[in-house]
């Protein structure tokens, strides 16, 4: 075991796979010889070669072209786009090509991808370094979209990705890359350190794509969320006092209905929290989901705590950012006031 | 080399002679190998489009003035390389031998489709033969070829990928996209421009042709270019054996463009006659690459017109047997693969969504 915050980890999981499997190749913009601008790939190259860990062109289409291309010869690329808000150009190279190659070969051509790539906002970025694109990934079918929340969820998940052989996009809350911050900006952040789950063991793990974790167990209100809102949920169910189970999804695609199912009968309530905007984000679909297979046992509507529908702001981060007070606002509305 | 992308690389002369540096000397059986498959290419896309008339499919593609474009390449690359594809080089499969009874089936999406009910007619995926899935997002599969190639050179593999794309498509980001990585990354790729001067209605010069030549696009990226008569089968295998001996050997990509003409429409839902002159075809200067073909084969005393007819006769009853065979199955809506078929390989595995609807659904 180590003490790893969640960029450490993740390099670690690519080390890991780099060592264990010579079809495992890494590259994106940057991620080579500076190793990242987060860090992510740091001492990769100069550990496993520049065949293995190298700088691409800034093209992120092309990045994603040649990594399909790769994996239907038999590779297991994985990619890093330097921010998610960068991911549009090679969006097509994923819901045109990559999500459909299995489907319309017949099953004779594949692309066992993964695409990481730093998301979400909290970190003053402005429009261009704040996004939550996860669910126009989700709508697509044959892509699977993963979120971790922790530094060892974050390894367990990013090894599985590597190793599954249908296009993954890994989406990582880049807020949450040096601690679990939980929304409340104005106190100084914990570092991964004091967190249970920055204990990661150095050695290969896996955790299965599709199983949500329970953050907290509780029986008054479900909470639905991912990535760094996981945190300021929790943060909210502390300084609430409320007794609210916070599922932490995990992976939204595939996802894990049958935990998200159980805990809505047992509490009957239900809030549902995401950083992307709210019209068409998301937690739209997981509403629909639920009341299609909750609707006897809710007792109060279900509540979606979103980033508004604008682009995202520099200057109002924290007017835009849902932070645990807006949770509480919403589990209180769950409970009836 | 500088130069090549201006020229027009020819080998068969007015009269059928093989003249020039570019002749690639081939032997008469290879030769027969080329005219059969060029002539399958053309009695089959014939048969295919009057199906589509006769309303046994929803929609058809030919090749027709650009077989040599899809034979040649495949006979100079091995079995095992992999092309990526347009929708307009049916030679290539058809250089292999591909059965033809696969491409009937997939055309009429009937229970034996070998794509299961799921693709537009003609856009085929034929992995043994080293063809990789088409789709009709034109352009998107440039950069798999370079990605592909980068991968059977890191595996110290000795196959090598060819890539076609049409001169319209080359405005799209894909094409400089595959360009950059190709040349950043020495792939072993040979990345061809397919330029038979229409892009549906719009005339090659839309897409930038009327400025430099497609060829000289390789300039701006430091890779050879070559322009090459794609009507001269004998031009198109000598610049494909070229460029795949270089990628072969470690030396990098090269760039092709194969300047022809789209003799028929873009599919069976275009009509030419609204934006070109009816008879434009009749008046390419460059002839038809089956008749100059042959004119060669007859100049050099390896064929006759008797051997052609005889040909042409035995392989419309191929093309006719296997257009039977396809109609026995059925034809689209009158046959089709199990419904299941329509829920499997969205992902390896199918999770909860994919396996209540297809229960949802009853099958």
């Amino acid at each position: 075991m180590a003490t790893m915050n969640m960029v450490q980890a993740i390099n670690s999981a690519l080390d890991v796979m780099l060592s264990r499997n010579p079809d495992v190749l890494i590259f994106g913009e940057d991620v080579g010889y500076f190793g990242g601008v987060f860090r992510a790939t740091d001492g990769l190259m100069a550990k496993h070669g520049v065949t293995r860990c190298f700088d691409t062109p800034i093209s992120e289409s092309g990045i994603v072209a040649t990594a399909i291309g790769m994996g239907a010869y038999g590779l297991r690329p994985v990619v890093e786009i330097q921010f998610a808000d960068y991911i549009l150009p090679a969006y097509d190279q994923l819901v045109s090509e990559a999500a459909r190659l299995r489907y319309r070969s017949g099953g004779e051509f594949w692309a066992p991808i993964t695409v990481r790539s730093p998301y979400g906002g909290g970190i003053f970025g402005g429009q261009t370094h704040s996004s939550s694109p996860e669910a126009i990934f989700a709508h697509v079918s044959g892509l699977k979209t993963v979120i971790p929340s922790t530094p060892f969820d974050a390894k367990g998940l990013l090894i599985s990705a590597i190793e599954d052989d249908d296009p993954v996009i890994f989406l990582e809350p880049k807020r949450i890359y040096n601690g679990p911050f939980d929304g409340r900006h104005l106190q100084p952040m914990q570092p991964w350190s004091k967190h249970p789950a920055s204990e990661v063991p150095e050695e290969y793990y896996t955790i299965p794509l599709g199983q949500a974790a329970i953050a907290r167990g509780g029986s008054a209100v479900t909470v639905l969320a991912y990535g760094t809102m996981v945190h300021v949920c929790l943060a909210a169910v502390d300084e609430s006092g409320i007794d609210a189970e916070v599922v932490d999804l995990r992976s939204i695609v595939p996802l894990d209905i049958q935990t998200i199912v159980a805990s809505v009968k047992k509490s009957g309530r239900c809030v549902i929290v995401h950083e992307a905007s709210r019209f068409g984000g998301f937690g739209g679909e997981l509403s629909a989901l639920v009341q299609e297979r909750c609707f006897y046992h809710l007792q109060a509507p279900i509540e979606r705590v979103a980033g508004w529908d604008t682009p995202y702001p520099h200057a109002f981060e924290w007017d835009y950012f849902p932070g645990p007070e807006r949770v509480i606002v919403a589990m209180r509305r769950s409970l009836g006031g | 080399m500088r130069d090549m992308p201006f020229g027009l690389v020819r080998v068969l002369d007015k009269d059928g002679r093989a003249v020039g540096p570019w002749n690639p000397r081939l032997d008469p059986a290879v030769l027969r190998h080329g005219l059969r498959a060029m002539l399958l290419t053309r009695i089959f896309d014939e048969r295919m489009f009057r199906a589509h008339r006769q309303g046994k499919t929803s929609f058809f593609m030919k090749s027709t003035g650009e077989e040599a474009i899809g034979v040649a390449p495949s006979m100079a690359l091995a079995r095992d390389d992999m092309c990526f594809p347009t929708y307009r080089v049916l030679g290539y499969l058809m250089a292999r031998d591909y059965p033809l009874i696969s491409l009937v089936n997939q055309i009429y999406s009937n229970a034996a489709d070998p794509l299961k009910g799921r693709q537009l007619p003609i856009l085929y995926s034929a992995r043994d033969y080293g063809f990789y899935s088409l789709s009709g997002n034109v352009g998107s599969r440039f950069g798999h070829a370079v990605g592909w190639a980068m991968a059977s050179a890191y595996k110290s593999d000795d196959k090598i990928a060819l890539a076609y794309i049409g001169e319209g498509t080359t405005a799209e980001g894909d094409f400089h996209e595959a360009m950059t990585f190709a040349a950043v990354y020495h792939a072993p790729v040979i990345l061809c421009i397919t330029n038979n001067q229409w892009a549906i209605s719009t005339f090659q010069g839309v897409a930038g042709g009327e400025e430099t030549t497609f060829a000289a696009r390789a300039i701006g990226y430091g890779q050879p270019g070559l322009r090459v008569d794609g009507n001269d089968f004998l031009a198109v295998y000598a610049a494909a054996d070229w460029a795949a001996e270089r990628a072969r050997t470690n030396r990098g990509a090269t760039l092709v463009e194969f300047f022809t003409y789209r003799a028929g429409g873009h599919s069976t839902s275009d009509d030419p006659t609204r934006y070109r002159p009816a008879d434009e075809a009749a008046q390419w200067p460059l002839g038809d690459p089956i008749e100059r073909l042959k004119m060669h084969m007859i100049a050099i005393g390896e064929w006759s017109e008797a051997q052609h007819e005889a040909l042409e006769s035995e392989l419309n009853d191929l093309v006719r047997a296997a257009a039977k065979e396809g109609e026995a199955i059925g034809t689209l809506g009158i046959s089709k693969p199990s419904v299941r078929e329509m829920f499997e390989d969205v992902y390896k595995e199918p999770d909860w969504r994919i396996i209540e609807q297809r229960r949802e659904l009853g099958v």
